[in-house]
Formats: structure tokens, C-alpha cells, sequence
């Protein structure tokens, strides 16, 4: 009894041993270059240091919340590029996140259908997009909608014109406006263009996403809609057969099943490709840096390549790093409401 | 009545799919073909797949005038050491948060979730810093350190090997093996559809990699692929737009996590389906 006692105790030491060994070397990969990382951002967005030497010695200026009221209640370029991204973003993520989940179901439920054959090519088509790297794909789609490129091209066939894409500065929904003959983009009504919010003009926050910003977006929901449809493929075959085949006795028609059997059962994946894509989309950079670099007329911008251009080419790196907290915090609010309504719904 | 509506379905169900197949597919196939053509012939009909004449100069110039064996080099490397690493270091950190009870295990799990969650654009500028700090900005140590380990792969790892049974080890260790031992000559074995599953997305995520390479090195002999493809279209080739070269550039860098796709596919679809279960 005794001698079990004993043996067990220094199993246990050993265990804790063998434990703290086996996860150190992760723990201090993701200390050094995660948790170390931030810590020093966040002094670093209290200070205007320009890159040169450390930002830890005596001579770099401390300028408190500074470069945080910059961005949001001084007037200037520094605030007048920031809510520019953030509008961007806005359009960005309103359009791009309900394209691909409604795409990504789309394709899932057809690809279920136990009708139909080859799915598992359809499946692996429409999910490789996904895997390729952004930058060789943004390659591909810079040529296909260069100007008399592919889409252009296609655009003719058609008897359309298409725009000059990645020059086309124009808001669409400016455009929309101006076509549905409610203002004049040329000579916005003055009581748009008088006054807004943070800095911006009413008329500029109804831009709607640029002409260039939609070749983005459809890049984007291109490569998305593919890894999420695996998601929406998964819960599909979890649903039980019998249950759809109880439902049809019941005589409910296809859409009907579709609406109060599966769509609840999918709830949670729905919410889960909802938060995730709401993650995703705010951190858009790939694509910006190599298609469009925030212009034309800086209606690509986000605020993930702001920050970047602000640190790495202007040397601004306390408004910059100030950016990425603040983008920090769009997500993790985004999160945590995410998570608030699952908890109540699901 | 009710068959011809289900055949009109399928007819209907297939011409989706094969509409989307193509949408998904032909930009791959232009992709391939236009790096097949002369300059004026890509610039005058970019719609045809079929290049006219055939023409090899643009993958012989991306030989020829870019840095691409370089790059090439570089990227194998990097890949292959994070990869090597986080298979390693990520399934002895979560074989211990699945199996070992030491002290501090639960708050170690939770701090890993935490890490999960932190949108990696915001962490751009703060790596840079720290690279700096520590002197190893421009070096492949800063290609590969930062990234060797991460949350996401100790988190699958972990969910193994909670799903195994532990009567095997136990076994093992009453034979007298230690936790090393066990580890590796027992619980390892076992563990081969979760290992290669992170082999694969380590593989596919650090060869396409691009912005840690933005804020880790500066130097042009340092590049990899995704890195040397965005300078090749931000204007470093100088005049003309070079399409063909471009684009055969990005079918060369495409073809390895292309060939493994197709290889194993289960594998890139199981590991995209370990975010749901993150969630």
C-alpha cells in the first residue's frame, strides 16, 4: 500500500515533467511570437516611432490614445483613409458574406442530391479554388478582367460594354442611384455632400463598393464558396434519411422540406460559416496587395492594407498598429455577437 | 407526372453543377493555355484556351529573366522544415493536453484556444516588431520560427487523440515504457490519418503563405514563391503586362499543391472540416 502510494506520487511528478516538456515547445513559439508581439504593438500604438532603432529607447515620443483619436475624432488624411477602408469594408463584407453562404448552400444541397452522379467531382471542382494560393489566383484574375481581358471579351458576346475594371473608380451604388434616376452622380444633391459622420460626406459613405472592388468580391466569394460547401456538405449527410422520408409521408412537398426540416437542422453550421466568413472578410489583404494596392482612387482600401501601407511604406507606425487594434476589436465584437445570438437560437 | 418532374430536377441539377464546374474551372484552364501563348496572341484573344501558335517562351523566360529557381528553392525549404516541425511540436503538445495530467493543463488549453481567435492581419505589424527586437528580421529563421507551431494543428491533434481508445498505452506503460517511449513507438503509429491530415494542411498553407513573408524579410534572395509572384505583378518585370510569363509563373507555383489535392483529397476535405468542430 505503502510502496503504490509512493510509486504513485512520483509517477505524478514525472507526468507533470513529461507534460510541461512535451507542450514547451509550442508554448514558447506562440509566447515569442504571438502574445510578446502584441504586447509590444500595443505600446507601440502609443507612440509615434518611424522605424529607426528600437521602439523600446529613451528618444521615441510617447503620445498617449493619440494615434487612436486620429483615427476617429481628429480631423484629417490619417482619419479621412481610415473610415474611406472602413466603408470599403463595410460594402466588402455585406456583399461578399451572404454570396458565398448562400453559393456555398447552394452548391451543398445540389451536391447531396442522391440522384445525381459524379459527386465527387462536382465536390472537388467547386472546393479547389480554395486551396490554390491567393497570390498565383489573383494573378489568374488580374488577367482574365484586364482591360479587353477575358471578362471584357465574354462582355461582348453579350452585346455589353464592360468597364475598364481595376481603373473604374465609380461607386456602385452611386451608380444604382444615378440609374434609377433618384440623384445625379455627376451633381450629388447638396444636402448629401454637405456634412456626415467621421469625416466623410453622406454622399461618400453611399458609395457602394467601386467598380474595381467588385472584382475582388467576386474573386473572393470564388474562392470561399468552395471550403465552406464541405461545411454545409458535412451537416447535410448528418442529417438523418429517415427524417426527410417521415417528412414526405407527411406529404411536404421538396420546398417545404427544405424550409422546416433541413435549413433548422443546418442552423448551427449556417452560423458557423456566417461567423467565420464575417472573420475572414474583414481581414481581406492578399488580394488587395496584389490586384489593386488600395487603389483606384482608394476605393479598395481596407484596413488591413492600410495598416500595412501605413507602417511599411510611410513609416507611420503608431497609427498603423493602432489600426490593427482596432481592426483587433471589429472582429472580436463581431465574435462575440456572433456567439451571443447561437447561444440564444440554437 | 412525378417522374417526369424528378428527371426535369436532375436535368435541372446537372445543368447547375456543370455550370459551376465551369465557373470554378475554365479560369484554371485559361490559365494554363494563355501561359502556352505568344504575348500579342494573349493580349488579342484571351478567351481561347487553345494557344496559336504554341509557344514555350514565356515559361522559358520565367526561367530565364526572373528569380523563380530561387524562389522555388526557398519555398521547398520553408515548407518542408514547418511542416517537418509542426507535425512534430503540435502532436507532442496535443498528445500531452489529451493525455498527461499536469498542472496548469487546463489553462494552457484555454490560452490555446485564445490564440485561435486571434485574427492573424492584426499580428502584420506586431511580428515585425518582434523580429526586429530580436535581431532576425531578413533570415530564414524568421521565414520559419514564427510559424514551426501553431493553435490550430495542437487543437486537431488533441481531438485525435481524445477519439483513441487509452487502453493501448496503458498497456505500454505497464510494460514499463516511458511517456517518450509511449509516445513515440505507441501512440505515433496510431496516430497516422491525423498526422498526415496535418501534414497536408501544413504543407498547403505554408507553400502558399504570403503575408508573414511580407513582414519577416526584405532581401530579394530571401522570396518565395507567393512572395517573388506578387513582386512579378507589381511591376518589377518593367514594360508590357507579360501575361504569359505571369500566369505560367502561377500555374508552376499552383502544380505541387495541386498534384497533393488530388492525391489526397479526403485529407484537405477532413481537414477543412475540423474548423466546424473548432467552432
Amino acid at each position: 500500500m505503502f510502496l503504490r502510494r509512493g510509486r504513485g506520487r512520483l509517477d505524478a511528478t514525472r507526468e507533470t515533467l513529461a507534460g510541461w516538456l512535451f507542450v514547451a515547445p509550442v508554448v514558447l513559439i506562440l509566447g515569442l511570437f504571438l502574445l510578446l508581439p502584441i504586447l509590444m504593438a500595443l505600446w507601440v500604438s502609443l507612440t509615434d516611432w518611424n522605424g529607426q532603432g528600437s521602439p523600446f529607447q529613451s528618444g521615441v515620443p510617447y503620445v498617449g490614445t493619440r494615434n487612436y483619436t486620429r483615427l476617429f475624432t481628429e480631423d484629417g488624411l490619417v482619419r479621412e483613409d481610415f473610415m474611406t477602408s472602413v466603408r470599403n469594408n463595410i460594402y466588402y463584407v455585406a456583399i461578399v458574406v451572404p454570396a458565398q453562404t448562400v453559393l456555398a448552400l447552394g452548391l451543398a444541397v445540389i451536391v447531396n442530391s442522391r440522384m445525381l452522379k459524379g459527386r465527387t467531382f462536382f465536390r472537388a471542382a467547386f472546393f479547389f479554388p480554395s486551396v490554390t494560393s491567393s497570390v498565383a489566383i489573383s494573378v489568374v484574375f488580374l488577367f482574365m478582367f484586364a482591360n479587353s481581358g477575358v471578362v471584357s471579351q465574354l462582355l461582348a458576346v453579350f452585346g455589353i460594354d464592360g468597364p475598364q475594371w481595376f481603373s473604374d473608380s465609380r461607386g456602385t451604388l452611386h451608380l444604382l442611384l444615378g440609374g434609377l434616376g433618384l440623384v445625379d452622380p455627376d451633381n450629388p444633391p447638396a444636402a448629401l455632400t454637405g456634412g456626415g459622420p467621421f469625416g466623410l460626406s453622406w454622399w461618400e459613405w453611399l458609395s457602394g463598393p467601386s467598380v474595381a472592388m467588385w472584382t475582388i468580391i467576386m474573386l473572393v466569394v470564388w474562392t470561399t464558396s468552395g471550403t465552406f460547401m464541405l461545411m454545409f456538405l458535412a451537416a447535410l449527410q448528418d442529417i438523418p434519411v429517415t427524417l426527410e422520408e417521415a417528412a414526405m409521408l407527411d406529404g411536404a412537398g421538396r420546398r417545404q422540406r427544405f424550409r422546416h426540416v433541413t435549413l433548422p437542422l443546418l442552423r448551427p453550421t449556417m452560423f458557423l460559416v456566417l461567423t467565420l466568413g464575417l472573420i475572414s472578410t474583414w481581414q481581406v489583404f492578399d488580394q488587395i496587395y496584389v490586384m489593386s494596392q488600395g487603389d483606384p482612387a482608394k476605393t479598395t482600401l481596407t484596413p488591413a492594407y492600410l495598416s500595412y501601407r501605413m507602417a511599411f511604406k510611410n513609416f507611420d507606425y503608431g497609427p498603423g498598429t493602432a489600426i490593427s487594434f482596432v481592426l483587433f476589436a471589429i472582429i472580436v465584437v463581431l465574435t462575440v455577437v456572433q456567439r451571443l445570438i447561437m447561444r440564444r437560437r440554437v | 407526372m412525378r417522374e417526369r418532374r424528378s428527371l426535369a430536377s436532375t436535368f435541372a441539377g446537372y445543368f447547375v453543377l456543370i455550370f459551376f464546374a465551369l465557373v470554378f474551372l475554365y479560369p484554371f484552364v485559361l490559365q494554363i493555355g494563355n501561359a502556352f501563348k505568344t504575348e500579342p496572341d494573349a493580349a488579342r484573344d484571351p478567351l481561347s484556351p487553345i494557344p496559336h501558335p504554341f509557344s514555350t517562351s514565356g515559361y522559358e523566360r520565367v526561367f530565364g529573366s526572373t528569380d523563380f529557381p530561387l524562389w522555388l528553392g526557398n519555398s521547398l525549404l520553408v515548407t518542408v522544415v514547418v511542416t517537418v516541425g509542426r507535425v512534430l511540436l503540435d502532436s507532442m503538445a496535443g498528445y500531452a493536453l489529451a493525455r498527461l495530467r499536469f498542472r496548469g493543463r487546463r489553462a494552457l488549453f484555454g490560452a490555446i484556444i485564445a490564440v485561435l481567435a486571434v485574427p492573424g492581419v492584426v499580428l502584420f505589424i506586431p511580428k515585425f516588431l518582434v523580429l526586429n527586437q530580436l535581431g532576425l528580421y531578413n533570415s530564414y529563421t524568421a521565414l520559419i520560427l514564427p510559424v514551426i507551431a501553431d493553435a490550430a494543428g495542437v487543437f486537431i491533434m488533441k481531438q485525435f487523440f481524445e477519439s483513441i481508445p487509452v487502453s493501448v498505452e496503458e498497456a505500454a506503460r505497464i510494460d514499463g515504457a516511458g511517456v517518450f517511449r509511449t509516445y513515440w513507438s505507441v501512440v505515433l503509429p496510431m496516430a497516422r490519418p491525423a498526422l498526415l491530415t496535418l501534414t497536408i494542411i501544413s504543407f498547403q498553407g505554408t507553400w502558399n503563405e504570403f503575408p508573414h513573408t511580407l513582414v519577416a524579410v526584405q532581401n530579394p534572395e530571401l522570396f518565395t514563391l507567393p512572395r517573388g509572384l506578387a513582386d512579378l505583378v507589381s511591376g518589377s518585370l518593367g514594360k508590357g503586362t507579360q501575361y504569359p510569363l505571369k500566369l505560367g509563373a502561377a500555374v508552376l507555383a499552383t502544380i505541387p499543391v495541386a498534384v497533393i489535392f488530388v492525391i489526397f483529397q479526403r485529407y484537405f476535405v477532413r481537414g477543412a472540416n475540423e474548423g466546424v468542430e473548432k467552432g
